[in-house]
């Protein structure tokens, strides 16, 4: 886990380089071919712009220069999607996956309807994201740092699935004693949004690439205010304030202030845990099983060249925020560290989930 | 001023964004294509959009939309050349122009009539893009604030429609869109990932089906089935005769008439769902009844060609304002225009609200793309009208097996799959016995096209109105019955009372006769039996899932009950009641040269031979045997019409980078591409 969690941007870029450096030169080739990588959510949501991001530089450096289309699977939250690719097999390395802190969730807390093995799979590149929850502008007015003035009043949040990513903002607002009524069902981040946006949801959360694009300007036009970010891991695995947003508090700071909310006990454990399962290596590409090593190879030789690019770091913090991205052996620690939970956590979230939403996953 | 500081910039924007020489090249290339698919009965919006969608990934935004636009918008335009030249409409929107058009033809007045309706569909064309325009500036506000019960109510206003799309048995056609909702609801749920009337033990379907495959299965097979089973040359050679001026002299008199349609275009073609299908059919009874001197209707009246003319392009811009404003689809192939958007660029296009808010430049480019296709397509059409015409004399034996070459190819685009090519026969078969039995085929794809919007908006208004009525009733109130809805209540309700005395206008499947009870009730009772197959598999979907059972068992349950009074009804009445409708057993379809099981064997054949050989091999003996057999042609000619087929073929998937779908051979061989 420490391997990981000191890891950040500007170090992963070196690490790539020395990656890139020891790797032989792979006889796969892609000429001619297309690589169809995909996402298990709608067009709208961050694991969209995350794919978006790396689609074309990806093409750029695998060798061949493969056209590298995004291809969008929503439905149940994600696990329709990865269902659909534990049934894929590797045939010549053209079909690619993008799982996301969604899929990692249900998966966890052994949702009866996942029927897929992240054993299965193989990792090649791993990416952390953050997370913004931000207000309306009328209740943004009364948010003074803490929740204190908040509670009292019914809120309305746009929910993709009570085991998924959202478990962390529902839980988040509850442990701050807000009263948010969850609205099931909605395909993904961006639909939320889109809620929000037409003021029927009057609370949201999106991930950070997500927020840097749609909502920065709701909130330069007045009609959103961000409230606070899941934050970062630190050094020594605390929770500190999330760099690519560092003027937003994290809702550690925010529970802190609050009446009533602790940042210790098993629900706050419960809390982080799946925070750094959900959020710190959030975004997978996975190739399918059975895929032969001087492939994998070639990927990870791909993106080691991207992450080694001089202007990385400056365009990734444009579109997808300040966050480590991790290749080859790395992204395989990185996976270790996404699917592994305490199992007090586990039972912590399952009884709250059962409780609150009467979600059964025995 | 909203309109002056916003609207001014934006259109200016989409000005620059349309002139440029690559987008206008890519927009001649999909007036061009759209010309093509137009001109050839059985081709039309959908078939032609699904072959270019996978040249969409990735693509620069501007480029894609003037290809996707260009060819949308001149199907209409080429689709008259059939209707006229051969009294077979081109695509579904042409269909009332046959009633006059084609007594023109055969008085040697082709050319008055094609130019009178290419000066009419180019108006209509022009009136919908300035519709278009003026409805975003006036209609942006409002439609910001469209929450889920307004777009709820866009959906069920398109499917209200369905009982007017219907013909003469309403409860058919009710039916029809209840079983076309219930085949949207295939595989699995969208909130809770259950699986509907699926099993993973047979992965295709739970998937899902796919709308290519479900819009070409269900219009174009039926059609092209229907005519091969003609085999006519598809028009007797008749020479376009002079004429060009007096038809555009035509129209100039008929202006008024041709300005009224054109609204009437925009109108139906705001309405979600309805599209082509009828719009001409209600121009045509407009024309009709708005002109005192009705003795030469049907025998050759050029005002029953301005008519429909005008009214079918218009129907293009109307279409485009749910689509764009709502992102509910207005037609098949809008749905998959919607798809295609998220394609292009890095998927920065969003229709719905979110465009209106931040890409309106592009939605003004997409206006100003229609309204520049259209006046390209009228002329080429008018430039290219003798080669145009000629193709219509070739016998339609020779051109069929190419048109079910290019379906079945956009069918297994999506998966290179071989049950791409199953589901597309499955629904193909689907089509032919609906419009053998007379049910509604555009209601069955509204419904299909439809059951996603209303199963989402539903179930999230639902909830939040819940949510609201805990908060007080007027919150609640205020929330399902907003001002908006409200409005949209009474349009629904006006459009249905304006509807059904349309209806008897409508002929949407032509006329058809009745007798025999049997077959009819056959076919009823498969139906009744898969609505309830849908209703026990849905019904006993566990309940931490029910949100995933509400729309299909509603849908089920409401559909059974028609299907139940339909059966009731057909034991009471007499065989040659509108209710025992046969395409079999009478009027054009009973003088066919070929039967409908032969015919189909065909096609039968082509899938068996690809479930072995894989697809080259198999069209390969298929275009072969066709051309021989089928069409009578002499060895040399077969063989070069097949190498032709198979060379097309295979630049496209060279193109696409595609490999073709692979049969048992493939399984225990390695054969080199294209056979793989």
């Amino acid at each position: 886990m420490k391997k990981l969690t000191h890891l950040v941007a500007g170090a992963s870029v070196a690490f790539g380089l020395t990656v890139a450096a020891s790797l032989p030169a792979a006889a796969v080739d892609f000429s001619g071919k297309t690589i169809e990588w995909t996402i298990p959510f709608s067009e709208t949501g961050g694991s969209a712009k995350w794919a978006n991001f790396f689609a074309p530089l990806l093409s750029e450096n695998l060798p061949g220069k493969p056209t590298v289309v995004v291809k969008f699977m929503p439905g149940a939250g994600s696990t329709k999607g990865a269902n659909w690719f534990q049934k894929q097999k590797h045939t010549d390395g053209t079909v690619m996956f993008g799982s996301s802190g969604s899929t990692q969730f249900p998966y966890l807390l052994g949702d009866p309807r996942v029927r897929y093995e992240y054993g299965d799979w193989n990792p090649v590149m791993a990416s952390g994201t953050g997370g913004v929850a931000y207000l309306n502008a009328e209740d943004g007015a009364k948010f003074d740092g803490t929740a204190n003035n908040l509670k009292g009043k019914t809120f309305v949040y746009g929910n993709q699935g009570a085991t998924r990513l959202d478990l962390i903002p529902a839980l988040a607002w509850k442990m701050l004693g807000m009263d948010v009524e969850h609205v099931m069902g909605v395909k993904g981040r961006g639909d939320g949004r889109k809620m929000f946006e037409s003021g029927e949801a009057t609370v949201d959360y999106q991930t950070s690439s997500a927020f840097l694009k749609n909502v920065t300007p709701l909130v330069e036009e007045g009609k959103a205010v961000p409230m606070m970010t899941w934050g970062a891991l630190g050094a020594n695995g605390d929770i500190v304030r999330d760099p690519t947003f560092p003027d937003i508090p994290t809702f550690k700071e925010v529970c802190d202030a609050t009446d009533g909310c602790e940042t210790s006990g098993p629900a706050w454990d419960a809390w982080k845990a799946f925070f750094i399962a959900g959020f710190p290596s959030q975004k997978i590409a996975f190739l399918p099983a059975g895929t032969p090593q001087d492939v994998m190879d070639a990927y990870t030789k791909a993106f080691a060249a991207i992450a080694a690019r001089s202007d990385f770091a400056e365009i990734s913090a444009k579109r997808l925020g300040k966050y480590p991205m991790y290749v080859g052996a790395d992204s395989k620690s990185a996976l270790a560290g996404a699917i592994t939970v305490s199992d007090s956590a586990k039972d912590y979230v399952t009884g709250w989930l059962q409780a609150e939403f009467g979600v059964s996953l025995k | 001023m909203d309109i002056l500081s916003l609207a001014l910039p934006a259109l200016a924007d989409a000005w620059s964004l349309i002139l440029q020489p690559t987008v206008l090249m890519y927009l001649l290339l999909g007036v061009t294509m759209g010309l093509a698919v137009g001109v050839f009965p059985g081709l039309g919006g959908i078939a032609g959009l699904s072959l270019v969608l996978p040249f969409m990934f990735g693509l620069e935004p501007s480029y894609g939309l003037a290809l996707m636009i260009g060819m949308v918008a001149v199907v209409p335009t080429s689709d008259t050349f059939a209707s006229v030249l051969m009294g077979i409409p081109g695509s579904s929107a042409s269909q009332a122009t046959v009633l006059d058009g084609f007594p023109m033809a055969k008085k040697g007045l082709a050319a008055r009539a094609l130019s009178a309706a290419f000066a009419s569909s180019l108006f209509g064309g022009l009136v919908g893009a300035f519709f278009l325009t003026f409805f975003i500036l006036v209609a942006r506000p409002i439609v910001l604030e469209f929450k889920s019960p307004e777009l709820l109510m866009v959906s069920a206003f398109g499917l209200s429609m369905v009982g007017i799309l219907a013909g003469r048995v309403a409860l058919k056609g009710m039916m029809a869109a209840g079983v076309g909702m219930l085949v949207a609801t295939i595989g699995e749920g969208p909130f809770n990932g259950e699986l509907r009337m699926a099993s993973y033990d047979f992965p295709y379907l739970a998937d899902g089906l796919k709308l290519v495959i479900v819009g070409l299965g269900i219009f174009a097979v039926p059609e092209i089935v229907a005519l091969l089973r003609k085999d006519k040359a598809i028009s007797e050679r008749t020479s376009l005769g002079a004429g060009w001026l007096a038809g555009v002299r035509d129209w100039w008199a008929n202006k008024w008439l041709s300005m009224r349609c054109a609204l009437i275009g925009v109108i139906v073609g705001v309405i979600p769902g309805l599209g082509g299908s009828v719009v001409d059919w209600i121009a045509y009874g407009h024309t009709v009844q708005t002109n005192k001197d009705r003795s030469g209707f049907g025998k050759g009246d050029v005002r029953g060609v301005v008519g429909p003319e005008s009214s079918n392009n218009a129907k293009e811009g109307g279409g485009l304002v749910p689509t764009l404003l709502f992102g509910i689809p207005g037609s098949g192939s809008m749905a998959i225009f919607i798809g295609a958007l998220s394609l292009l660029g890095s998927g920065e296009l969003e229709v719905g609200q979110v465009m209106l808010k931040n890409n309106l430049n592009y939605t003004y480019a997409i206006v100003w793309l229609l309204a520049l296709a259209n006046v390209m397509g009228t002329i080429l059409c008018i430039a290219l009208s003798g080669q145009i015409a000629r193709i219509t004399n070739i016998r339609f034996a020779l051109i069929a097996p190419f048109i079910f070459m290019i379906i079945s190819f956009a069918a297994f685009q999506s998966g290179q799959n071989l049950m791409d090519l199953a589901a597309l026969f499955a629904i193909g078969f689907l089509g032919i016995m609906m419009r053998r039995f007379d049910w509604s085929r555009p209601a069955f794809l509204i419904g299909f096209v439809l059951a996603n919007p209303v199963e989402n908006y539903s179930n999230n208004a639902n909830q939040i109105a819940g949510i609201r009525f805990r908060q007080g009733f007027e919150a609640g109130m205020d929330y399902i019955a907003s001002p908006i809805v409200l409005t949209l209540l009474v349009i629904t309700v006006v459009s249905v009372i304006v509807g059904l005395k349309q209806a008897r206008n409508i002929r949407a499947e032509g006329e058809v006769a009745s007798g025999g009870k049997r077959a009819p009730l056959l076919f009823l009772l498969t139906m009744i039996g898969f609505v309830s197959f849908a209703l026990y598999d849905t019904a006993t979907i566990p309940g931490y899932a029910f949100v995933d059972a509400v729309f299909p068992v509603t849908i089920a349950s409401a559909s059974l009950l028609c299907g139940l009074v339909l059966l009731a009804q057909m034991r009471l009445r007499p065989e040659s009641d509108a209710l025992f409708a046969d395409r079999e057993t009478g009027g054009e379809d009973a003088d066919n040269c070929f039967a409908l099981w032969p015919t189909l064997s065909w096609f039968a054949a082509l899938l068996l031979a690809t479930s072995l050989l894989g697809f080259i091999l198999a069209l390969c003996g298929f275009l072969l045997a066709f051309f021989r057999l089928r069409a009578g042609l002499a060895w040399a000619r077969s063989l070069v019409l097949t190498g032709i087929g198979i060379a097309f073929m295979c630049f496209m998937a060279r193109l696409l980078n595609r490999d073709f779908p692979p049969g048992l051979l493939q399984h225990y061989f390695d054969l080199p591409w294209p056979l793989t």
